[in-house]
Protein backbone atom coordinates (compact mmCIF):
# COMPACT_ATOMS: atom_id res chain seq x y z
CA UNK A 1 0.00 0.00 0.00
CA UNK A 2 1.27 3.71 -0.81
CA UNK A 3 1.33 5.94 1.68
CA UNK A 4 -1.60 8.15 2.31
CA UNK A 5 0.78 10.71 1.48
CA UNK A 6 1.44 9.90 -1.37
CA UNK A 7 -2.42 8.70 -2.17
CA UNK A 8 -2.70 12.43 -1.56
CA UNK A 9 -0.42 14.01 -4.16
CA UNK A 10 -1.47 11.75 -6.46
CA UNK A 11 -4.91 12.95 -6.12
CA UNK A 12 -3.78 16.60 -6.33
CA UNK A 13 -1.72 15.78 -9.44
CA UNK A 14 -4.62 14.52 -11.13
CA UNK A 15 -7.36 17.19 -10.16
CA UNK A 16 -4.63 19.90 -11.45
CA UNK A 17 -3.76 18.16 -14.60
CA UNK A 18 -7.06 16.34 -15.66
CA UNK A 19 -9.96 17.15 -13.59
CA UNK A 20 -9.85 21.11 -13.57
CA UNK A 21 -8.78 21.58 -16.94
CA UNK A 22 -11.64 18.62 -18.41
CA UNK A 23 -14.22 20.59 -16.79
CA UNK A 24 -13.16 23.88 -18.16
CA UNK A 25 -12.91 22.81 -21.22
CA UNK A 26 -15.88 20.90 -21.25
CA UNK A 27 -17.67 24.02 -19.87
CA UNK A 28 -16.83 25.52 -22.84
CA UNK A 29 -17.21 22.69 -25.29
CA UNK A 30 -20.64 22.21 -23.81
CA UNK A 31 -21.78 25.96 -24.56
CA UNK A 32 -20.61 25.36 -27.93
CA UNK A 33 -22.59 22.44 -28.54
CA UNK A 34 -25.49 23.94 -26.65
CA UNK A 35 -25.39 26.62 -29.34
CA UNK A 36 -25.38 24.16 -32.19
CA UNK A 37 -27.56 22.02 -30.94
CA UNK A 38 -30.41 24.57 -30.80
CA UNK A 39 -29.82 25.21 -34.48
CA UNK A 40 -29.99 21.92 -35.17
CA UNK A 41 -33.36 21.53 -33.18
CA UNK A 42 -35.09 24.19 -34.49
CA UNK A 43 -33.54 25.41 -37.73
CA UNK A 44 -32.70 21.51 -38.56
CA UNK A 45 -28.90 21.92 -40.01
CA UNK A 46 -25.82 21.50 -38.86
CA UNK A 47 -24.27 24.65 -38.82
CA UNK A 48 -20.85 24.36 -39.91
CA UNK A 49 -19.84 28.48 -39.65
CA UNK A 50 -20.06 27.90 -35.66
CA UNK A 51 -17.00 27.32 -35.01
CA UNK A 52 -15.89 30.48 -36.70
CA UNK A 53 -18.71 32.47 -35.31
CA UNK A 54 -17.35 31.84 -32.33
CA UNK A 55 -14.22 33.80 -33.52
CA UNK A 56 -15.50 36.37 -35.01
CA UNK A 57 -17.63 36.82 -31.09
CA UNK A 58 -14.18 36.92 -29.87
CA UNK A 59 -12.25 39.04 -32.40
CA UNK A 60 -15.08 41.27 -31.70
CA UNK A 61 -14.55 41.24 -27.81
CA UNK A 62 -10.94 41.15 -28.19
CA UNK A 63 -10.82 44.25 -30.35
CA UNK A 64 -13.35 46.15 -27.47
CA UNK A 65 -10.74 44.89 -24.38
CA UNK A 66 -7.75 46.40 -26.09
CA UNK A 67 -9.37 49.68 -26.58
CA UNK A 68 -10.66 49.73 -23.20
CA UNK A 69 -7.37 48.68 -22.00
CA UNK A 70 -5.75 51.68 -24.10
CA UNK A 71 -8.17 53.68 -22.17
CA UNK A 72 -6.80 52.45 -18.90
CA UNK A 73 -9.91 51.18 -18.04
CA UNK A 74 -9.96 47.62 -15.92
CA UNK A 75 -11.65 45.23 -13.66
CA UNK A 76 -9.48 45.43 -11.09
CA UNK A 77 -8.56 41.40 -10.81
CA UNK A 78 -11.04 39.96 -13.09
CA UNK A 79 -10.45 40.45 -16.85
CA UNK A 80 -11.38 43.84 -18.91
CA UNK A 81 -12.68 41.38 -21.28
CA UNK A 82 -15.72 40.39 -19.43
CA UNK A 83 -16.31 44.40 -19.58
CA UNK A 84 -16.64 43.68 -23.38
CA UNK A 85 -17.91 40.64 -23.76
CA UNK A 86 -21.31 42.47 -24.25
CA UNK A 87 -20.03 44.02 -26.76
CA UNK A 88 -18.96 40.67 -28.43
CA UNK A 89 -22.07 39.02 -27.83
CA UNK A 90 -24.13 42.04 -29.79
CA UNK A 91 -21.99 41.80 -32.44
CA UNK A 92 -22.42 38.25 -32.98
CA UNK A 93 -25.91 38.23 -32.47
CA UNK A 94 -26.09 40.88 -35.49
CA UNK A 95 -23.95 38.58 -37.26
CA UNK A 96 -25.78 35.71 -37.19
CA UNK A 97 -28.67 38.02 -37.48
CA UNK A 98 -27.69 39.22 -40.74
CA UNK A 99 -26.42 35.98 -41.98
CA UNK A 100 -29.98 34.44 -41.78
CA UNK A 101 -31.70 37.37 -43.37
CA UNK A 102 -29.94 37.15 -46.57
CA UNK A 103 -28.15 33.40 -46.42
CA UNK A 104 -30.55 30.84 -44.71
CA UNK A 105 -34.09 32.81 -45.02
CA UNK A 106 -33.53 31.82 -48.85
CA UNK A 107 -33.35 28.72 -47.66
CA UNK A 108 -36.14 28.41 -46.05
CA UNK A 109 -38.27 29.73 -48.16
CA UNK A 110 -37.51 27.25 -51.07
CA UNK A 111 -38.02 24.90 -48.26
CA UNK A 112 -34.34 23.22 -49.09
CA UNK A 113 -33.38 19.77 -47.74
CA UNK A 114 -31.29 20.10 -44.37
CA UNK A 115 -27.78 19.28 -46.72
CA UNK A 116 -28.16 22.63 -48.75
CA UNK A 117 -28.37 23.99 -45.57
CA UNK A 118 -25.12 22.61 -44.35
CA UNK A 119 -23.67 23.46 -47.88
CA UNK A 120 -24.62 27.21 -47.39
CA UNK A 121 -23.22 27.28 -43.57
CA UNK A 122 -19.87 25.97 -45.18
CA UNK A 123 -19.94 29.08 -47.35
CA UNK A 124 -20.68 30.96 -44.15
CA UNK A 125 -18.09 29.31 -42.50
CA UNK A 126 -15.15 30.09 -45.04
CA UNK A 127 -16.27 33.70 -45.34
CA UNK A 128 -16.68 34.69 -41.44
CA UNK A 129 -13.14 32.89 -41.26
CA UNK A 130 -11.80 35.03 -43.60
CA UNK A 131 -13.53 38.12 -42.27
CA UNK A 132 -11.58 37.37 -39.07
CA UNK A 133 -8.76 36.42 -40.33
CA UNK A 134 -8.74 40.00 -42.40
CA UNK A 135 -9.78 41.88 -39.43
CA UNK A 136 -7.36 40.70 -36.45
CA UNK A 137 -4.68 38.49 -38.25
CA UNK A 138 -4.45 34.66 -38.50
CA UNK A 139 -1.89 34.95 -34.75
CA UNK A 140 -1.91 33.72 -31.29
CA UNK A 141 -3.89 37.05 -29.32
CA UNK A 142 -3.49 37.09 -25.62
CA UNK A 143 -5.99 39.35 -23.73
CA UNK A 144 -6.05 37.96 -20.59
CA UNK A 145 -5.52 40.93 -17.58
CA UNK A 146 -5.77 41.08 -14.10
CA UNK A 147 -5.39 38.76 -11.18
CA UNK A 148 -4.15 35.39 -13.44
CA UNK A 149 -5.13 32.83 -10.39
CA UNK A 150 -7.61 31.98 -7.59
CA UNK A 151 -5.68 29.17 -6.05
CA UNK A 152 -1.36 29.37 -6.65
CA UNK A 153 0.23 25.96 -6.93
CA UNK A 154 3.15 27.39 -4.40
CA UNK A 155 0.65 28.76 -1.86
CA UNK A 156 -1.49 25.32 -1.96
CA UNK A 157 1.99 23.54 -1.29
CA UNK A 158 2.99 26.03 1.64
CA UNK A 159 -0.44 25.51 3.04
CA UNK A 160 -0.71 21.94 2.69
CA UNK A 161 2.77 20.56 3.11
CA UNK A 162 2.40 18.12 0.29
CA UNK A 163 4.77 17.69 -3.00
CA UNK A 164 2.37 18.32 -5.65
CA UNK A 165 0.47 21.97 -5.84
CA UNK A 166 -2.97 22.93 -7.31
CA UNK A 167 -3.57 25.62 -9.16
CA UNK A 168 -6.69 27.29 -10.02
CA UNK A 169 -6.44 29.90 -12.80
CA UNK A 170 -9.31 32.48 -12.95
CA UNK A 171 -10.24 31.72 -16.32
CA UNK A 172 -10.61 28.14 -15.07
CA UNK A 173 -13.40 29.60 -12.44
CA UNK A 174 -15.03 32.16 -14.51
CA UNK A 175 -15.47 29.18 -17.48
CA UNK A 176 -17.26 27.44 -14.96
CA UNK A 177 -19.17 29.60 -13.03
CA UNK A 178 -19.85 31.28 -16.16
CA UNK A 179 -21.25 27.93 -17.76
CA UNK A 180 -22.97 26.91 -14.89
CA UNK A 181 -25.38 30.04 -14.80
CA UNK A 182 -26.23 30.18 -18.65
CA UNK A 183 -26.56 26.54 -19.09
CA UNK A 184 -29.78 26.98 -15.90
CA UNK A 185 -30.45 30.04 -17.99
CA UNK A 186 -30.62 28.49 -20.75
CA UNK A 187 -33.30 25.63 -19.32
CA UNK A 188 -34.99 27.97 -17.50
CA UNK A 189 -35.69 29.74 -20.78
CA UNK A 190 -36.84 26.48 -22.73
CA UNK A 191 -39.03 24.83 -20.34
CA UNK A 192 -40.72 28.38 -18.41
CA UNK A 193 -40.96 30.83 -20.91
CA UNK A 194 -43.59 31.16 -23.49
CA UNK A 195 -41.09 32.11 -26.30
CA UNK A 196 -38.57 29.06 -24.89
CA UNK A 197 -41.65 26.40 -25.19
CA UNK A 198 -42.74 28.09 -28.64
CA UNK A 199 -39.14 27.02 -29.79
CA UNK A 200 -39.45 23.78 -29.02
CA UNK A 201 -42.97 22.92 -29.93
CA UNK A 202 -41.71 24.56 -32.89
CA UNK A 203 -38.63 21.96 -33.39
CA UNK A 204 -40.95 18.86 -32.16
CA UNK A 205 -43.72 19.75 -34.76
CA UNK A 206 -43.45 22.56 -37.26
CA UNK A 207 -46.28 22.52 -38.71
CA UNK A 208 -48.63 21.74 -35.53
CA UNK A 209 -47.04 24.85 -33.85
CA UNK A 210 -47.66 26.83 -37.14
CA UNK A 211 -51.51 25.74 -36.79
CA UNK A 212 -50.97 26.72 -33.24
CA UNK A 213 -50.50 30.62 -34.58
CA UNK A 214 -46.69 30.31 -33.54
CA UNK A 215 -44.50 32.91 -35.26
CA UNK A 216 -41.85 30.86 -37.62
CA UNK A 217 -39.63 34.02 -37.97
CA UNK A 218 -39.96 34.94 -34.28
CA UNK A 219 -38.88 31.28 -33.17
CA UNK A 220 -36.09 31.18 -36.02
CA UNK A 221 -34.49 34.40 -34.65
CA UNK A 222 -34.59 33.95 -30.64
CA UNK A 223 -33.00 30.68 -31.45
CA UNK A 224 -30.16 32.70 -33.28
CA UNK A 225 -29.85 35.39 -30.62
CA UNK A 226 -29.25 32.91 -28.00
CA UNK A 227 -27.16 30.56 -29.90
CA UNK A 228 -24.85 33.59 -30.84
CA UNK A 229 -24.83 34.55 -27.64
CA UNK A 230 -23.28 31.19 -26.26
CA UNK A 231 -21.34 31.22 -28.72
CA UNK A 232 -19.55 34.43 -28.09
CA UNK A 233 -19.26 33.32 -25.01
CA UNK A 234 -17.79 30.11 -25.20
CA UNK A 235 -15.14 31.49 -27.48
CA UNK A 236 -14.22 34.25 -24.87
CA UNK A 237 -13.70 31.92 -22.08
CA UNK A 238 -11.88 29.70 -23.95
CA UNK A 239 -9.76 33.04 -25.52
CA UNK A 240 -8.87 33.65 -21.83
CA UNK A 241 -8.11 30.31 -20.30
CA UNK A 242 -5.80 29.59 -23.53
CA UNK A 243 -5.52 32.34 -26.46
CA UNK A 244 -6.93 33.34 -29.70
CA UNK A 245 -6.18 31.89 -33.07
CA UNK A 246 -8.67 32.02 -35.52
CA UNK A 247 -7.32 28.59 -37.02
CA UNK A 248 -7.93 26.56 -32.90
CA UNK A 249 -11.28 28.41 -33.12
CA UNK A 250 -12.13 27.01 -36.38
CA UNK A 251 -10.65 23.18 -35.05
CA UNK A 252 -12.41 23.51 -31.99
CA UNK A 253 -15.65 22.88 -34.95
CA UNK A 254 -14.74 19.38 -34.24
CA UNK A 255 -15.30 18.43 -30.53
CA UNK A 256 -18.43 20.89 -30.36
CA UNK A 257 -19.79 18.90 -33.16
CA UNK A 258 -18.97 15.38 -31.54
CA UNK A 259 -19.93 16.62 -27.77
CA UNK A 260 -23.67 17.55 -29.71
CA UNK A 261 -23.96 14.00 -31.68
CA UNK A 262 -22.22 12.46 -28.42
CA UNK A 263 -25.27 13.41 -26.22
CA UNK A 264 -27.71 13.23 -28.90
CA UNK A 265 -28.02 16.18 -31.10
CA UNK A 266 -30.64 18.26 -30.69
CA UNK A 267 -31.33 17.96 -27.62
CA UNK A 268 -29.96 20.64 -24.81
CA UNK A 269 -28.72 18.28 -22.04
CA UNK A 270 -27.25 15.90 -24.30
CA UNK A 271 -24.93 18.81 -25.57
CA UNK A 272 -23.92 19.44 -21.76
CA UNK A 273 -23.13 15.78 -20.82
CA UNK A 274 -21.43 15.25 -24.29
CA UNK A 275 -19.24 18.76 -24.01
CA UNK A 276 -18.00 16.82 -20.54
CA UNK A 277 -17.39 13.48 -22.32
CA UNK A 278 -15.68 14.84 -25.14
CA UNK A 279 -13.56 17.29 -22.75
CA UNK A 280 -12.64 14.18 -20.01
CA UNK A 281 -11.99 11.85 -23.15
CA UNK A 282 -9.32 14.31 -24.63
CA UNK A 283 -7.95 14.56 -21.13
CA UNK A 284 -7.86 11.08 -20.01
CA UNK A 285 -6.29 10.05 -23.19
CA UNK A 286 -3.26 12.40 -23.89
CA UNK A 287 -2.12 12.88 -19.81
CA UNK A 288 1.32 11.48 -18.92
CA UNK A 289 0.42 8.94 -16.31
CA UNK A 290 4.17 8.92 -15.07
CA UNK A 291 4.21 10.87 -12.10
CA UNK A 292 0.96 9.86 -11.15
CA UNK A 293 1.64 6.30 -11.59
CA UNK A 294 4.87 6.48 -9.46
CA UNK A 295 3.48 7.94 -6.22
CA UNK A 296 1.15 4.72 -6.22
CA UNK A 297 3.58 1.91 -7.02
CA UNK A 298 6.23 0.05 -5.23
CA UNK A 299 9.58 1.83 -5.58
CA UNK A 300 10.38 -1.60 -8.07
CA UNK A 301 8.17 -0.67 -10.10
CA UNK A 302 9.11 2.80 -11.32
CA UNK A 303 8.02 3.68 -14.58
CA UNK A 304 10.50 5.40 -16.66
CA UNK A 305 8.04 6.05 -19.50
CA UNK A 306 5.93 8.67 -19.95
CA UNK A 307 2.59 6.45 -19.94
CA UNK A 308 0.95 8.44 -22.35
CA UNK A 309 -1.57 6.90 -24.05
CA UNK A 310 -1.67 9.33 -27.14
CA UNK A 311 0.14 12.39 -27.50
CA UNK A 312 -1.80 15.91 -27.67
CA UNK A 313 -1.08 16.63 -30.83
CA UNK A 314 -3.14 13.84 -31.61
CA UNK A 315 -6.19 14.63 -29.28
CA UNK A 316 -8.47 15.70 -32.48
CA UNK A 317 -8.16 12.07 -33.22
CA UNK A 318 -10.12 11.14 -29.69
CA UNK A 319 -12.92 12.93 -30.85
CA UNK A 320 -13.21 11.74 -34.37
CA UNK A 321 -12.78 8.04 -32.69
CA UNK A 322 -15.71 8.77 -30.01
CA UNK A 323 -17.62 10.49 -32.86
CA UNK A 324 -17.39 7.64 -35.10
CA UNK A 325 -18.02 4.63 -32.58
CA UNK A 326 -21.15 6.97 -31.52
CA UNK A 327 -22.29 6.89 -35.28
CA UNK A 328 -22.18 3.35 -35.46
CA UNK A 329 -23.63 2.16 -32.34
CA UNK A 330 -26.20 4.00 -31.44
CA UNK A 331 -26.55 7.52 -34.04
CA UNK A 332 -29.06 8.89 -31.83
CA UNK A 333 -26.49 9.81 -29.38
CA UNK A 334 -26.92 9.39 -25.51
CA UNK A 335 -30.62 11.20 -25.23
CA UNK A 336 -31.71 10.26 -28.39
CA UNK A 337 -31.43 13.57 -30.58
CA UNK A 338 -33.62 13.59 -33.82
CA UNK A 339 -31.93 13.33 -37.23
CA UNK A 340 -33.82 14.99 -40.32
CA UNK B 1 -74.35 28.34 -43.53
CA UNK B 2 -71.50 29.41 -40.91
CA UNK B 3 -68.25 27.73 -42.92
CA UNK B 4 -69.20 26.95 -46.27
CA UNK B 5 -66.49 25.98 -49.38
CA UNK B 6 -68.34 26.39 -52.43
CA UNK B 7 -67.93 25.13 -55.68
CA UNK B 8 -64.15 24.10 -54.32
CA UNK B 9 -61.52 23.11 -57.38
CA UNK B 10 -58.04 22.46 -56.87
CA UNK B 11 -55.05 19.70 -56.02
CA UNK B 12 -51.46 19.71 -55.05
CA UNK B 13 -50.15 20.43 -58.90
CA UNK B 14 -50.99 17.76 -60.97
CA UNK B 15 -54.68 17.03 -62.11
CA UNK B 16 -57.35 18.29 -59.95
CA UNK B 17 -59.18 16.28 -56.91
CA UNK B 18 -61.63 18.28 -55.91
CA UNK B 19 -63.72 19.33 -58.70
CA UNK B 20 -66.44 21.32 -58.32
CA UNK B 21 -67.47 20.18 -54.85
CA UNK B 22 -69.14 21.72 -51.95
CA UNK B 23 -68.87 21.49 -48.13
CA UNK B 24 -70.32 23.17 -45.43
CA UNK B 25 -71.01 23.41 -41.85
CA UNK B 26 -73.68 25.48 -39.33
CA UNK B 27 -72.70 26.31 -35.85
CA UNK B 28 -73.69 23.46 -33.47
CA UNK B 29 -73.85 20.96 -36.16
CA UNK B 30 -71.54 18.14 -37.07
CA UNK B 31 -71.06 17.37 -40.56
CA UNK B 32 -69.28 14.28 -41.72
CA UNK B 33 -67.46 13.41 -45.14
CA UNK B 34 -67.38 10.60 -45.68
CA UNK B 35 -66.52 8.09 -49.15
CA UNK B 36 -64.23 5.50 -50.55
CA UNK B 37 -60.35 5.96 -50.82
CA UNK B 38 -58.81 8.88 -52.74
CA UNK B 39 -62.22 10.50 -53.33
CA UNK B 40 -60.59 13.68 -51.78
CA UNK B 41 -61.81 13.91 -48.42
CA UNK B 42 -59.57 15.04 -46.98
CA UNK B 43 -58.48 17.20 -49.52
CA UNK B 44 -61.79 18.71 -49.22
CA UNK B 45 -61.10 19.76 -45.35
CA UNK B 46 -57.70 20.81 -46.26
CA UNK B 47 -58.97 23.10 -48.83
CA UNK B 48 -61.50 25.02 -46.27
CA UNK B 49 -58.00 25.45 -44.24
CA UNK B 50 -56.10 26.98 -47.02
CA UNK B 51 -53.56 24.28 -47.36
CA UNK B 52 -54.18 23.90 -50.97
CA UNK B 53 -54.21 26.60 -53.55
CA UNK B 54 -57.41 26.15 -55.25
CA UNK B 55 -58.30 26.95 -59.03
CA UNK B 56 -62.15 27.53 -58.40
CA UNK B 57 -64.55 28.16 -55.84
CA UNK B 58 -64.44 29.92 -52.43
CA UNK B 59 -64.41 29.71 -48.69
CA UNK B 60 -66.24 31.96 -46.49
CA UNK B 61 -66.83 31.76 -42.79
CA UNK B 62 -69.73 34.01 -41.20
CA UNK B 63 -70.09 35.45 -44.44
CA UNK B 64 -66.59 36.85 -44.83
CA UNK B 65 -64.43 35.57 -47.53
CA UNK B 66 -61.74 33.61 -46.27
CA UNK B 67 -60.92 32.23 -49.44
CA UNK B 68 -57.05 33.53 -49.86
CA UNK B 69 -56.20 33.53 -45.98
CA UNK B 70 -53.16 31.20 -44.83
CA UNK B 71 -53.83 28.89 -42.38
CA UNK B 72 -52.52 30.48 -39.87
CA UNK B 73 -54.63 33.37 -40.31
CA UNK B 74 -57.72 31.37 -40.66
CA UNK B 75 -56.57 29.60 -37.14
CA UNK B 76 -56.85 33.41 -35.45
CA UNK B 77 -60.45 33.06 -37.23
CA UNK B 78 -61.70 30.94 -35.40
CA UNK B 79 -61.32 27.36 -37.13
CA UNK B 80 -59.11 24.82 -35.13
CA UNK B 81 -57.61 21.69 -36.95
CA UNK B 82 -56.36 18.31 -35.54
CA UNK B 83 -54.35 16.63 -38.03
CA UNK B 84 -54.65 13.00 -38.85
CA UNK B 85 -51.43 11.75 -37.73
CA UNK B 86 -48.51 13.93 -36.06
CA UNK B 87 -51.21 15.73 -33.69
CA UNK B 88 -49.51 16.37 -30.74
CA UNK B 89 -46.08 17.65 -29.52
CA UNK B 90 -44.68 14.56 -28.71
CA UNK B 91 -41.59 15.56 -26.55
CA UNK B 92 -44.02 18.08 -24.49
CA UNK B 93 -46.09 17.22 -21.84
CA UNK B 94 -50.32 17.16 -22.26
CA UNK B 95 -50.38 20.61 -20.34
CA UNK B 96 -47.85 22.54 -22.55
CA UNK B 97 -49.57 20.99 -25.11
CA UNK B 98 -52.38 22.31 -24.28
CA UNK B 99 -50.91 25.59 -23.36
CA UNK B 100 -49.47 25.56 -27.21
CA UNK B 101 -52.76 25.49 -28.70
CA UNK B 102 -53.94 28.43 -26.78
CA UNK B 103 -50.68 30.82 -28.15
CA UNK B 104 -52.77 32.82 -29.78
CA UNK B 105 -54.55 33.97 -26.95
CA UNK B 106 -53.66 36.85 -24.76
CA UNK B 107 -56.34 36.29 -22.09
CA UNK B 108 -56.18 33.61 -18.78
CA UNK B 109 -56.20 29.96 -20.35
CA UNK B 110 -56.89 28.67 -16.89
CA UNK B 111 -60.74 28.43 -17.66
CA UNK B 112 -60.41 26.33 -20.94
CA UNK B 113 -57.76 24.22 -19.95
CA UNK B 114 -59.89 23.52 -16.79
CA UNK B 115 -62.92 22.92 -19.15
CA UNK B 116 -60.83 20.56 -21.80
CA UNK B 117 -59.90 18.67 -18.46
CA UNK B 118 -63.46 18.09 -17.52
CA UNK B 119 -63.87 16.78 -21.48
CA UNK B 120 -61.15 14.45 -21.27
CA UNK B 121 -60.32 13.47 -17.62
CA UNK B 122 -57.93 11.50 -18.37
CA UNK B 123 -55.73 13.86 -19.85
CA UNK B 124 -56.09 15.70 -16.13
CA UNK B 125 -54.09 13.04 -14.76
CA UNK B 126 -51.58 12.80 -17.23
CA UNK B 127 -50.82 16.60 -17.39
CA UNK B 128 -47.44 16.13 -16.74
CA UNK B 129 -46.34 13.69 -18.90
CA UNK B 130 -44.98 13.71 -22.41
CA UNK B 131 -47.57 13.32 -24.71
CA UNK B 132 -45.37 10.95 -26.74
CA UNK B 133 -45.55 8.64 -24.01
CA UNK B 134 -49.66 8.29 -23.80
CA UNK B 135 -51.28 5.40 -26.12
CA UNK B 136 -53.43 6.43 -29.52
CA UNK B 137 -56.46 7.09 -28.14
CA UNK B 138 -55.01 9.46 -25.64
CA UNK B 139 -53.10 11.25 -28.00
CA UNK B 140 -56.42 11.75 -29.98
CA UNK B 141 -58.16 13.66 -26.74
CA UNK B 142 -54.63 15.71 -26.25
CA UNK B 143 -54.46 16.49 -30.10
CA UNK B 144 -58.58 17.20 -29.87
CA UNK B 145 -58.37 18.69 -26.35
CA UNK B 146 -55.01 21.33 -27.96
CA UNK B 147 -57.51 22.58 -30.65
CA UNK B 148 -59.77 23.48 -28.27
CA UNK B 149 -57.48 25.52 -26.93
CA UNK B 150 -58.39 28.40 -28.98
CA UNK B 151 -62.23 28.35 -28.42
CA UNK B 152 -62.73 28.17 -31.78
CA UNK B 153 -65.82 28.47 -33.59
CA UNK B 154 -65.42 25.79 -36.05
CA UNK B 155 -63.67 22.27 -35.27
CA UNK B 156 -62.17 20.75 -38.32
CA UNK B 157 -61.14 16.64 -37.58
CA UNK B 158 -59.26 14.74 -40.50
CA UNK B 159 -59.96 10.70 -39.31
CA UNK B 160 -60.30 11.34 -35.22
CA UNK B 161 -60.42 7.67 -35.00
CA UNK B 162 -58.10 6.03 -37.53
CA UNK B 163 -55.98 3.84 -35.89
CA UNK B 164 -57.82 3.62 -32.38
CA UNK B 165 -60.27 0.76 -30.94
CA UNK B 166 -63.86 0.57 -31.16
CA UNK B 167 -64.12 1.99 -27.30
CA UNK B 168 -61.78 4.55 -27.53
CA UNK B 169 -63.96 5.48 -30.85
CA UNK B 170 -67.00 5.72 -29.03
CA UNK B 171 -66.10 7.35 -26.56
CA UNK B 172 -64.51 10.12 -28.68
CA UNK B 173 -67.68 10.46 -30.55
CA UNK B 174 -69.55 10.97 -27.25
CA UNK B 175 -67.09 13.67 -26.57
CA UNK B 176 -67.03 15.49 -29.59
CA UNK B 177 -71.04 15.49 -29.14
CA UNK B 178 -70.35 17.31 -25.99
CA UNK B 179 -68.47 20.52 -27.88
CA UNK B 180 -71.06 19.97 -30.34
CA UNK B 181 -73.18 21.17 -27.50
CA UNK B 182 -71.39 23.97 -26.96
CA UNK B 183 -72.18 25.52 -30.06
CA UNK B 184 -68.95 24.52 -32.20
CA UNK B 185 -69.43 23.67 -35.72
CA UNK B 186 -68.16 20.10 -36.02
CA UNK B 187 -66.45 19.44 -39.96
CA UNK B 188 -65.09 15.71 -39.53
CA UNK B 189 -63.40 13.35 -42.15
CA UNK B 190 -64.67 9.95 -41.28
CA UNK B 191 -63.09 6.14 -42.76
CA UNK B 192 -65.73 4.57 -40.39
CA UNK B 193 -68.52 5.99 -41.77
CA UNK B 194 -71.52 4.20 -40.84
CA UNK B 195 -70.78 5.68 -36.74
CA UNK B 196 -69.69 8.50 -38.19
CA UNK B 197 -73.33 9.40 -39.70
CA UNK B 198 -75.31 7.96 -37.42
CA UNK B 199 -73.94 11.25 -34.95
CA UNK B 200 -73.78 13.59 -38.16
CA UNK B 201 -76.56 16.54 -38.52
CA UNK B 202 -75.10 16.93 -41.93
CA UNK B 203 -73.48 13.94 -44.36
CA UNK B 204 -71.65 14.60 -47.60
CA UNK B 205 -70.46 11.39 -49.28
CA UNK B 206 -67.56 12.28 -51.84
CA UNK B 207 -66.60 10.81 -55.02
CA UNK B 208 -63.87 11.82 -57.29
CA UNK B 209 -63.80 15.43 -55.50
CA UNK B 210 -67.60 15.47 -56.47
CA UNK B 211 -71.07 15.65 -54.16
CA UNK B 212 -71.99 12.07 -54.64
CA UNK B 213 -74.97 12.35 -51.92
CA UNK B 214 -75.27 15.58 -49.55
CA UNK B 215 -78.23 15.34 -46.79
CA UNK B 216 -79.03 15.04 -43.06
CA UNK B 217 -76.59 11.62 -41.39
CA UNK B 218 -79.64 9.29 -40.94
CA UNK B 219 -81.27 10.07 -44.73
CA UNK B 220 -77.75 8.93 -45.85
CA UNK B 221 -77.65 6.26 -43.93
CA UNK B 222 -81.60 5.18 -45.13
CA UNK B 223 -80.13 5.80 -48.45
CA UNK B 224 -80.04 2.34 -50.27
CA UNK B 225 -77.46 3.38 -52.51
CA UNK B 226 -75.51 4.59 -50.09
CA UNK B 227 -76.08 1.70 -48.08
CA UNK B 228 -74.40 -0.79 -50.66
CA UNK B 229 -71.92 1.35 -52.06
CA UNK B 230 -69.95 3.36 -49.78
CA UNK B 231 -70.96 1.45 -45.98
CA UNK B 232 -71.48 -2.11 -46.75
CA UNK B 233 -74.97 -3.91 -46.44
Amino acid sequence: MPETVDMLNALVLFTNFVLIPGVTYGSQLALGALGVTLIYAVLRFSNFAHGDVMAFGTMATILLTWWLQSMGVSLGPLPTALLALPFGIAATVLLCLLIDRFVYRYYRSQKSRPITFVMASLGVMFMVNGLVRFIIGTDDQRFFDGERFIIKAREFKKMTGLNEGLAIKTSQGLTVVIALILVAVVFWFLQRTRSGKAMRAYSDNEDLSLLSGIDPDKVVRTTWIIAAALTAIAGVLYGLDKSFKPFTYFQLLLPIFAAAIVGGIGQPVGAIVGGYIIAFSEMIVTYPYKKFVNYLVPDEWQATSLLQLLSTEYKFAVSFMILVIVLLVRPTGIFKGKVY
Amino acid sequence: MFLIGENLRGGYGGADILNDCTIGVDQGEIAVIVGPNGAGKSTAMKAMLGMLNLSGGKVSLNGKDITTMSPQARVAEGIAFVPQTNNVFVSMTVEENLEMGAFLREDDIVETRDMVFELFPILKEKRRQPAGELSGGQRQQVAVGRALMTRPTVLMLDEPTAGVSPIVMDELFDRILEVRAAGVAILMVEQNARQALNIADRGYVLVTGENRFTDTGEALLANPDVRRSFIGG
